[in-house]
């Protein structure tokens, strides 16, 4: 290891906001390469005013979702509709390795920032962009957000009761996996180019991308023509398989036994009558008196912490873990021994958490910088990469091209 | 210029793919990406490839799992246990550019194939480790599956109804999620080893990739920093620690999901309430200025009481109806699909996503969601996923050199 980041001497220009984009360039910035967000305050990124605020106070630079979303990055405070804005976006562009994007389909043709544009004065330039259905189609053109397209993809089946209607992800679950996949694309094509000098223009579809979570369901409709239903918290081979509350307000604990081996350890620790129970004597027997077996555990669960029961289980070598909330994260030993939360000073939000990825690389670790106040950056950016002079950008703050 | 399978990135690259369910997409992607992963599976063939699907599924089919995520891949058998095995995996790891695996962690040490030795054998290699809470730590040799990793994230809490108990996203969330941050990890990694010439180590936790997720949307980990405050399940809507807005409604004949926005991205509300206009349901829906509505200081009475009046809109019309209805006006509708309807979706058939292959083990032709991206340069392979040990013959014997006797000799030995 030479002290060099895993992606050195690459600059990216990102267009991108709400969590797709960003997240995939909040990695990208903390291995190394140069990350530009452009922003017009006009319209600011949908995800700023995601609570909490910083002090309980509301701002634009208060958010502490947007600044763990967009550590390691460099902030450019630009306005696409102005004529001398747009331009700068493009000489920026002319000089970018990689282009980012996650608008409908159309939206970067209007300003002639689409791929077909820039290759005229950057042909080597690798774009991605990551729209929620794809860049051509029947519903192409359809705004909308990952938390609402999900249902669409089919990922509502996700969760639920057998009985009720599914519930689906609470949450934008489309946003986490296009991040993943455009980093991956993103890292082939630059590698690729090193070697041949070709760009290229790679385009997402986040909905496409989803799909591989229901993939199981997919396959297995297209083969037998069954209709996937959630199943609540069970599990098709095996038993015991779901939430059990344990002692406190709304405390739970996740309990899974795959094989045999796991049942006699679980029967030893929990109840050793149900060895020689014929209700419980197999696999079969099991999932057929299911709900008694539930019941059972749940009146033995219910009496401990779900911390106690997860030591007792694990201490077994049955599967456990307490079903964690927000404060339980933050005393987690096992995340707390991976630096999962690293604190970072912040000049409106002070040190606050900021989260690792789940992945730790042993030659090039991460290096996160806190998120950039908007705005912070233009000086620094059209000086020392576009070589602007003072004159100019004096001239393009007063026009309006940095609002 | 015309795409070929050459201009993938990793065309020309190998991936050792040892991994189990942890690990099964992160190999697809790579393989998306152009490279041959080669699956070793255990003599007899990874013990996944019978895990039933779902509760009803008789015993004898095949699994739908496996073939899914092990699609564009090829296999062989080989058993890392004996001595003759492990020779073999050096000799392949020594030309390989990858190894992705999901042993508890210390396994493959414990075998002298561990990161240390590979690294001797190809400084380039990258390997990476994908285990549920990590190679070190006090969690290390827990138990675990994918609902107890998922449970520990953070994520399971806020997942379900308020008078049920938390529940698990089903198909291995955790496991896939995991996947797709090693697959993006690997990359990053390959990028440098390109540049540098030396591979390096990849540990992934599973528990702590999910956990990740839970910072941004949801802000599970700022919000207890910040306020003490949890964030609980509410059943099908967005849990944000702030006003709960529903995000899946019942309709006349399913579901359909959408949401109350203001401020910002105000217009497409005003879409909506236009089009209930048109059929005179739009009532005092009209008179709010839906762009200057603060989330921070409205009574979650009055979003209930606005969602109630949608909700009732929503009643009276199906599915497609208020599909046609959201890309006229501009709201932000979405049906909620069922399996059926979403292989039945005319913006992925349009796209031309699903990849049919003839899959011979279950006898008939199957149906896989296609590549994850399209690129200008390169268009990734449509193969099915592979037989146990189909390819054998092709890397033992054509790339390794052993001869048919020596092969059968190392099948009886359950070396492959």
């Amino acid at each position: 290891m030479d002290g060099k980041p895993a992606i050195d001497g690459v600059k990216i220009l990102d267009f991108s906001w709400i969590i797709a984009g960003p997240l995939t360039t909040k990695i990208l910035g903390e291995y190394g390469a140069t990350v530009i967000k452009v922003e017009s305050m006009l319209r600011p990124d949908a995800i700023r005013p995601y609570l909490p605020y910083g002090g309980g106070i509301p701002g634009v630079d208060r958010s502490a979702v947007f600044s763990n979303l967009n550590t390691s990055k460099y902030h450019l405070r630009l306005n696409l509709n102005n004529e001398r804005g747009l331009d700068v976006a493009r000489r920026l562009a002319d000089v970018a390795d990689v282009v980012i994007e996650n608008f409908t389909a159309g939206t970067m043709e209007r300003w002639g920032l689409d791929y077909d544009s820039l290759v005229k004065t950057n042909p080597d330039v690798i774009m991605v962009r990551a729209s929620l259905q794809g860049q051509e189609g029947p519903f192409a053109k359809q705004g909308g957000i990952g938390l609402l397209m999900q249902g669409l993809a089919g990922l509502t089946l996700l969760a639920g009761w057998p009985d009720r209607a599914p519930v689906g992800p609470p949450l934008p679950y489309t946003d986490y996996v296009a991040p993943w996949l455009a980093i991956a694309s993103i890292m082939g094509a630059l590698a690729y180019r090193r070697k041949t000098g070709r760009g290229q223009l790679i385009d997402i579809s986040q909905m496409e991308a989803a799909e591989w979570l229901v993939a199981p369901a997919i396959v297995d409709y297209a083969a037998s023509n069954r209709i996937f239903h959630p199943m609540g918290n069970r599990h098709a081979y095996a038993v015991p398989h779901g939430a059990y509350r344990c002692r406190g307000e709304d405390r739970w604990v996740a309990i899974a036994v795959f094989t045999d081996g796991e049942w006699d350890s679980f029967c030893r620790t929990v109840n050793r009558q149900w060895t020689n129970d014929a209700r419980f004597a197999t696999f079969v027997d099991r999932k057929r008196h299911e709900d008694e077996l539930d019941q059972l555990i749940e009146a033995w669960t219910v009496e401990r912490t779900p911390e106690e029961t997860m030591q007792v289980l694990q201490s077994a070598g049955v599967g456990c873990g307490v079903v964690q909330d927000g404060e339980d994260l933050h005393n987690d030993p096992q995340l707390k021994h991976r630096h999962h939360f690293n604190v970072l000073d912040h000049p409106e939000i002070g040190k606050h958490a900021i989260s690792s990825a789940g992945f730790r690389l042993s030659e090039t670790p991460a290096r996160t910088f806190r998120a950039p106040l908007a705005g912070e950056h233009n000086e620094w950016l059209c000086k020392e990469i576009l070589n602007m002079s003072d004159e100019e950008f004096v001239e393009l703050l007063t026009g309006g091209a940095f609002e | 210029m015309k795409k070929s399978r050459t201009k993938a990135p990793l065309s020309g690259y190998r991936v050792l793919d040892l991994t189990d369910e942890k690990g099964f997409f992160c190999g697809r992607i790579l393989a998306d990406l152009g490279a041959d992963v080669v699956k070793i599976e255990s003599p007899g063939g990874d013990s996944a490839r019978n895990a039933a699907c779902y509760r009803d599924l008789p015993l004898d089919e095949r699994s739908a799992t496996w073939f899914a995520y092990n699609t564009n891949k090829r296999s062989i058998t080989l058993n890392i246990e004996t001595s003759d095995g492990k020779g073999i995996f050096k000799r392949l790891a020594a030309s390989a550019d990858f190894v992705i695996e999901s042993f508890p962690p210390g396994h493959l040490d414990s075998l002298g194939l561990g990161y240390a030795s590979l690294r001797e054998v190809n400084r380039r290699l990258i390997l990476t480790s994908i285990t549920p809470f990590g190679q070190t730590g006090p969690y290390w040799d827990f138990a675990a599956s994918d609902i107890v990793a998922f449970a520990m994230s953070g994520i399971m809490y806020m997942v379900g109804d308020p008078d049920r108990p938390p529940l698990v996203m089903g198909m291995g969330q955790a496991y896939l999620q995991a996947s797709l941050q090693a697959a993006a990890a690997t990359m990053i990694a390959h990028y440098y080893r390109e540049t540098s010439g030396d591979g390096q180590h990849i540990d992934v936790s599973v528990q702590e990739s999910m956990a990740f997720i839970s910072a941004f949307s949801t802000a599970v980990p700022q919000l207890w920093e910040f306020k003490k405050m949890k964030v609980r399940r509410g059943g099908p809507v967005s849990v944000r620690g702030e006003l709960v807005k529903r995000i899946v409604w019942p309709c006349r004949d399913g579901q359909v999901a959408w949401w109350v926005d203001t401020g910002v991205m105000h217009r497409q509300t005003e879409g909506l309430v236009a089009c209930m206009d048109t059929e005179g349901a739009a009532a005092d829906l009209k008179e709010v200025n839906w762009s200057q509505i603060d989330l921070m200081k409205l009574r979650q009475e009055q979003m209930d009481y606005w969602q109630g009046q949608f909700g009732r809109f929503f009643l009276g019309h199906t599915k497609a109806e208020l599909h046609q209805m959201a890309l006229q006006w501009g709201f932000w509708l979405f049906p909620v699909s069922t399996v059926d309807e979403v292989l039945e979706n005319p913006q992925l058939k349009h796209r031309h996503f699903w990849t049919k292959v003839v899959q011979p083990e279950m006898g008939k032709i199957i149906t896989y969601p296609g590549p994850f991206f399209k690129s200008t340069e390169f268009a990734p392979r449509r193969q099915r996923a592979p037989s146990i040990g189909e390819h054998n013959e092709a890397v033992y014997q054509k790339e390794l050199g052993f001869s048919g006797e020596e092969l059968s000799v190392l099948k009886q030995l359950n070396v492959i």
